[in-house]
């Protein structure tokens, strides 16, 4: 089985600081990958360097065989890259079908008219948000703006699904309604990275971990042999625990 | 996509304005014509200002080059070639001068362009200028039969011409990527937009229509000089007239121009060099009162009525 997405020694140097050191993961077709790893240690820069967000220093990443290195953005996300943000970002001058309707009509598959509405009504309804097309973004709650980032995410049928924290921030209920929204997609098949502090949210999502730290990768494996590796141990807690 | 019966209401009703707007010349004097093509001119200039700068956000102070271009387009022209074909030449040049500036610019920041556009009056002026002195040639004279009312039935078929555009944009792809880009840039290139073409691409809509206004006027002037051509006051106005009535709505920009003009007209009868003043207090009304122009005014007091049940 050849991988959907490839990095190869993906590097990104700001300057003198190495915020990403020749990483090397592979993502299958239909799988979640985990990307973990302590704060600071370059799991969002890799998901800027995958989307064309940061240009990479060097190595190559490859979707589908074909490489993606050195396109902008907006190229990365018409073969079918698409992502959420850190901090939500939603288009405010817009009402949330609108929002959804951005990823259907410029997406990997894109779409116009009646048929990118009736997409983004049916991802408005897989993320449990039918009927609220008209509202404002300015009215929703924040697990909601969640939603339809990620309805937006979705609309373009994207290959690969990027998540940089998107649990992050939610409370416990939220927690709940958002792991078993992420696990709805796993279910139909897609290929996701997520990039996660959540550790129960990793241990039931994730088929495969891979776990970085100060910019490199330390370990990779199945969510449970990853957390009980001493070394991905120490890197969180520091030596004396480990 | 089809047309809505609100649609087909709004060209009607904007079919019937134009119809009577294109009486004024049998209904009124001379001076009403003159006022007429002042008004008609600056509609088309801040309307399509507008189109590009309302979404994107970029100030563009360049309508003065790409508007001298094309009153030179004429001015030389006029002795070569039928009239007619002057139009379409001028809007041809003034949309590639728009995506040469477009591509050199419009990949930088806001600021950027703005510089740029306001050198680029100047620095065609000063070329047109330098020709001139080594040639040895003053002015040129545009010597025609075309009357004050051919000048003013042209600039209203060029404003049909603009809003349809426009109202074709609003609907098309190209305008929805540009209310996205106008929301959250970053949003757009993730999305799949290619910002830097969307953005170009629009660019060109009034770099094409200054020029072609610029050559539709130049008979109007009879003399023109470089300094007449691209003086870049006209840059300001359009951009004043085109805040002041609100770059949210199509029709936002005439709402500005109409009182504007009258205003201009007033103040340089009475007090003819507090010109430059009344520029610089609209712009401080415009920053301080209206930022949404009289556009946002009108929904603001439509929202609070409708709050209290009066509509």
């Amino acid at each position: 089985m050849s991988a959907t997405l490839s990095l190869r020694g993906v590097t990104k140097r700001f300057g003198g600081l190495v915020a990403v050191n020749a990483m090397d993961f592979d993502v299958m077709e239909h799988e979640v990958l985990g990307l973990i790893g302590p704060n600071g240690s370059g799991k969002s820069t890799t998901l800027n360097l995958i989307s064309g967000a940061l240009p990479v220093t060097s190595g190559a990443i490859a979707l589908r065989g074909s490489p993606i290195t050195q396109l902008p953005a907006q190229d990365i996300a018409r073969r079918g890259i698409a992502r959420t943000f850190q901090l939500v970002r939603l288009l405010p001058s817009m009402n949330v079908l609108e929002n959804v309707m951005a990823g259907a009509v410029f997406g990997h598959r894109q779409r116009w008219g009646y048929e990118a509405e009736a997409v983004a009504q049916t991802m408005l309804e897989k993320v449990g948000l039918s009927g609220r097309g008209h509202m404002a973004v300015g009215q929703l709650t924040y697990i909601d703006t969640k939603r339809v980032e990620l309805a937006r995410v979705l609309a373009g049928e994207p290959r690969v699904v990027l998540l940089d924290e998107w649990l992050a921030g939610l409370n416990p209920t939220e927690m709940e309604v958002g792991v078993a929204l992420i696990r709805a997609l796993r279910d139909e098949g897609r290929t996701i990275i997520l990039v996660e502090h959540v550790m129960d949210a990793i241990r039931s999502l994730c088929d495969r971990c891979v776990v970085m730290a100060a910019g490199a990768k330390i370990a990779e494996g199945t969510p449970a042999d990853v957390l009980a590796d001493p070394e991905v141990i120490r890197a969180y807690l520091g030596d004396d625990d480990a | 996509m089809r047309l809505t019966p609100t649609d087909w209401r709004n060209l009607a009703l904007s079919g019937m304005a134009l119809a009577f707007a294109a009486c004024l010349p049998w209904l009124f004097g001379s001076y009403a014509l003159s006022i007429g093509v002042t008004i008609a001119m600056y509609t088309v200039l801040a309307t399509s200002w507008a189109l590009f700068s309302g979404p994107t956000h970029y100030i563009s102070l360049a309508t003065a080059a790409f508007f001298g271009v094309g009153t030179y387009v004429t001015g030389i022209g006029i002795e070569h070639l039928p009239y007619w074909t002057l139009l379409p030449i001028a809007g041809v040049i003034g949309a590639v001068l728009a995506a040469l500036v477009g591509l050199a610019t419009l990949r930088l920041s806001g600021v950027y362009f703005v510089i740029f556009t306001l050198g680029l009056a100047e620095f065609i002026r000063q070329v047109i200028t330098w020709a001139q002195n080594v040639s040895g040639t003053k002015g040129i004279y545009v010597l025609t039969s075309i009357t004050e009312a051919h000048i003013y039935w042209q600039l209203l078929g060029l404003a049909a011409l603009v809003y349809l555009l426009g109202w074709a944009i609003g609907r098309s792809r190209l305008g929805f990527a540009l209310r996205i880009i106008g929301d959250d840039e970053q949003v757009a290139r993730h999305s799949g937009i290619h910002t830097a073409r969307a953005k170009i691409l629009l660019f060109l809509v009034p770099g094409s229509v200054a020029a072609i206004t610029g050559a539709i006027l130049a008979p109007r002037y009879v003399y023109i000089e470089p300094s007449l051509a691209f003086a870049p006051m006209l840059s300001f106005q359009v951009v004043i007239m085109a805040l002041l009535g609100g770059t949210g709505r199509l029709w936002g920009p005439l709402v500005g121009v109409i009182p504007f003009t009258f205003l201009w007209e007033g103040v340089s009868i009475t007090v003819p060099n507090q010109t430059t003043l009344l520029l610089g207090l609209s712009f401080l009304v415009i920053v301080y009162l209206l930022p949404k122009g009289f556009v946002g005014l009108f929904g603001t007091i439509r929202r609070r009525m409708g709050s209290e049940g009066l509509v």
